[in-house]
């Protein structure tokens, strides 16, 4: 066991830049007025305690951490093939276990259940709106741009765009905009639902017909420029959209079946049942998507388009209807968010929203519907807590710096997310191994 | 933006707005040509557009502010001392960038490249870094904040005066140090051993590595070529206009599409693209709709969404590895 061994010195030396990094990244903040330096003075000097038991400044802390990390690690090395085979025995049962259908119908039941009476549980106001403004809405975005990333293999990063396409559309019909709505007739805000999602979908169309014949690194600028546009239109625009006001409020929805009425007013729980409605009927819609001949065309296209298109299959098509398909759970989402929170202004669509949209799906496993369930609700969760408690001296800035480093993250170690799909890990394993290498993929392979 | 506000409102001032006009696209140009070589460059060698770009300029902006604003303090340069500070902003702004761009290459694309990622994850991870360095920036300087260099020239001052339209001493400064910079990476690329190695795995880097061309050294290369005059662009785009921790998404959008007029790939084809982007923009003032000035940037997108649908090789056409 060599501790001290040139190649172990040099990892000490990239987890103390790790941890350097660490401390700056939670570390103070400067400001536009306090000269450069101030921050990173303040992420190093800065005292700490620990527990009240004694105080160090920062840069002793994380020095400390990182050597405890370097020895976790050298010590841990020598041993991995053993320590990972023992955890693997251990996990076989289980596993054999989990892969059996009875066990998977009653993990869904219980989870259904837990589900359908959350609300019964959840009594804190800002626990219910997290759940339905912060979980339940981005599952719905989530799970469209997965149908796009994961399924299709097209990185779009302007799918606010579609999100607020859904959105103002419900502004719009409701006449909440200072264009008057169509037919100077504004109708009730559940009417909006279907509307918005054929028109987050026909936008899908014009938006994917032109611009998915390019190839993936140009059709993710030419998608970030459009939603640039769009948010430059929503914004200048006054006279129609309200600009950077936004809109007047939309009305909350409401349901009158003549012997039946309901209201949906500013308590959460009933937004959080017509949005799980809408989750599972996404779900349901989206799974059964992917394992029709509309799923296995995106398959063979992600994985090969050419020889897609030899056996007959039309890529741009299919591709067009991933566009239009995800587009719609991103519409509702909008119609969703828009009648809850019933002012919508040009910010909550922003590029950053895309963004944030792609790590719940990349952090989830692009193209397991499961997986990014989970995404959304791990990371939503996590982010609307830091963003509310304001944890460990974390500023609400500092959201999207920990969403960069999560997506390298991710994309070094497990690339095909925390709940892969299968064929998605296959995909990666296999470009990886080489079996499966394109010619650009040489382009940017290391040397033989 | 740089972009004048500027109403015509009859024919007698149109040559006047005319000079002026020109006066700050070329200098926009100048800028964007300086980015535009970096994004070209890195998709040479690596087929890919390297996301974080815009970002490497934003880095280096903030060097240069910082330099000259330790330096100057609450003085003004002037004569000799503003041409120096001038050249130190460029350099520390490009040293500093250079710094940036390996670090993105080291953690962002190495990893990834000993992997063969597929493509997407390059794409993600490149984003991941972009959104890294742009929050950090502004954690660590303020967000949404213009902060301005010190006053490396009086403000305002005027070099020489064109068909009565005074032109700034910071647009002539901006377009011969870019004029210089975009020349000297020209001759590295296409005269130097290094640039050999460059042009050499844009073509065929399996085969350039069978030939002794050392692709790790080589990609590294390029990242710090592009950084470099990124960071001097950055610098020089403070002087006009300040630097804000997100100015590298929009300016970077704008480099890339000139990149991507230009042809991806070919050097000068990015540098004339920089200048025609900066003219377009600033040509485009004039016909902003009721006089909102992000109309222009409305063009632009514009014009990067016509260009990659209906011409994607660009104007002069790609040519990784060939004349790059």
């Amino acid at each position: 066991m060599m501790i001290f061994s040139p190649a172990n010195l040099k990892r000490l030396f990239f987890t103390l830049i790790v941890a350097a990094v660490i401390a700056i990244m939670t570390g103070a903040a400067g400001s536009s007025t306090a000269p450069p330096t101030t921050g990173v003075h303040g992420s190093f000097l800065e005292r700490v305690s620990w527990f009240g038991l004694f105080a160090a400044p920062r840069w002793l802390l994380f020095a400390t951490l990182g050597v405890i990390v370097w020895l976790i690690v050298s010590l841990y090395r020598p041993r991995a093939k053993t320590i990972r085979g023992g955890i693997d025995h251990v996990l076989a049962f289980p596993k054999e276990i989990a892969a059996r259908k009875p066990t998977r119908v009653t993990l869904i039941a219980i989870a259904l259940i837990v589900v359908i009476l959350l609300p019964k549980f959840v009594h804190e106001s800002f626990w219910m709106f997290l759940i339905v403004e912060q979980i339940g809405v981005w599952i719905l975005l989530a799970l469209g741009l997965n149908v796009v990333v994961g399924f299709a293999g097209l990185l779009d990063l302007g799918f606010a765009a579609f999100y607020a396409i859904g959105a103002y559309t419900t502004a719009w019909f409701t006449g909440a905009l200072p264009m008057p709505a169509l037919f100077h007739h504004p109708i009730p805000t559940l009417w909006v639902i279907p509307i918005g999602i054929v028109a987050a979908m026909a936008f899908g169309v014009l938006l994917g017909t032109p611009t998915l014949r390019l190839r993936g690194d140009y059709l993710a600028i030419v998608t970030l420029g459009f939603a640039l546009i769009i948010d430059d239109f929503v914004e200048t625009q006054s006279g129609v959209t309200g600009g950077g006001v936004g809109s007047s409020p939309i009305p909350h929805p409401s349901l009158n079946l003549g012997f039946w009425h309901f209201h949906w007013g500013i308590s959460e729980p009933p937004y959080y049942y017509l949005c799980l409605l809408f989750v599972v009927v996404f779900i349901i819609v989206f799974t059964s998507l992917e394992h029709s001949r509309i799923g296995r065309a995106w398959v063979a296209i992600r994985e090969d388009e050419v020889a897609a298109e030899s056996v007959g299959i039309n890529p741009l098509k299919y591709k067009v209807m991933a566009f239009a398909v995800g587009a719609a759970s991103g519409g509702f989402g909008g119609v969703m968010s828009a009648g809850l929170v019933g002012i919508i202004t040009p910010g909550l669509f922003t590029y950053q929203v895309s963004v944030n949209v792609l790590v719940l799906v990349i952090f989830g496993g692009m193209g397991s519907i499961w997986g990014v369930a989970l995404g959304a609700i791990v990371i939503q969760t996590v982010t609307s807590y830091l963003d509310n408690y304001q944890p460990w001296g974390y500023q609400i800035n500092d959201l999207f710096m920990y969403i960069g480093a999560l997506l390298i993250i991710m994309m070094i170690f497990r690339p095909a997310g925390l709940l892969p799909s299968k064929r998605r890990r296959r995909e990666f394993a296999m470009a990886e191994g080489g079996e499966e290498i394109h010619t650009d993929e040489v382009l940017s392979g290391e040397q033989p | 933006m740089g972009f004048e506000h500027f109403w015509l409102s009859g024919f007698d001032q149109i040559h006047v707005a005319f000079w002026r006009y020109l006066a700050v696209g070329l200098q926009n140009g100048a800028v964007y040509a300086m980015i535009a070589v970096g994004y070209t460059l890195v998709y040479g060698v690596l087929g890919l557009i390297n996301f974080a770009h815009g970002e490497v300029f934003m880095c280096g902006g903030f060097a240069g502010v910082f330099l000259t604003r330790g330096i100057l303090g609450d003085r003004v340069g002037s004569g000799w001392g503003s041409v120096g500070l001038v050249l130190a902003g460029i350099i520390v702004g490009g040293l500093v960038s250079a710094l940036v761009a390996t670090g993105v290459q080291q953690v962002a694309y190495k990893p990834l490249r000993k992997r063969h990622a597929p493509k997407l994850a390059f794409l993600i991870s490149a984003i991941g870094a972009s959104f890294f360095l742009q929050t950090l920036a502004g954690k660590e300087f303020g967000y949404g904040v213009n902060i301005f260099p010190g006053q490396v020239f009086e403000p305002g001052q005027v070099m020489f005066t064109i068909f009565g339209t005074p032109i700034n001493t910071i647009t002539v400064v901006s377009i011969i140090a870019a004029l210089v910079m975009v020349v000297v990476a020209d001759r590295i690329v296409r005269a130097t051993r290094l640039g050999r190695g460059i042009r050499a795995v844009s073509q065929d880097a399996e085969t350039s590595s069978l030939m002794g061309v050392n692709i790790d050294r080589t990609i590294t290369i390029t990242f710090i070529l592009g950084g470099a005059l990124a960071g001097a662009a950055g610098f020089l785009y403070s002087l006009q206009s300040g630097i804000v921790q997100n100015a590298g998404t929009e300016i970077g959008i704008y480099a890339f599409t000139a990149a991507v007029l230009g042809g991806i790939g070919n050097l000068r084809g990015a540098a004339l693209g920089g200048l025609f982007i900066g003219l377009f923009g600033s040509f485009s003032v004039p016909f902003a709709f009721e006089g909102n000035v992000q109309w222009t940037e409305i063009y632009t997108f514009l014009i990067l969404v016509l260009v990659l649908m209906i011409r994607p090789t660009g104007i002069l056409g790609e040519k990784s590895g060939r004349t790059a």
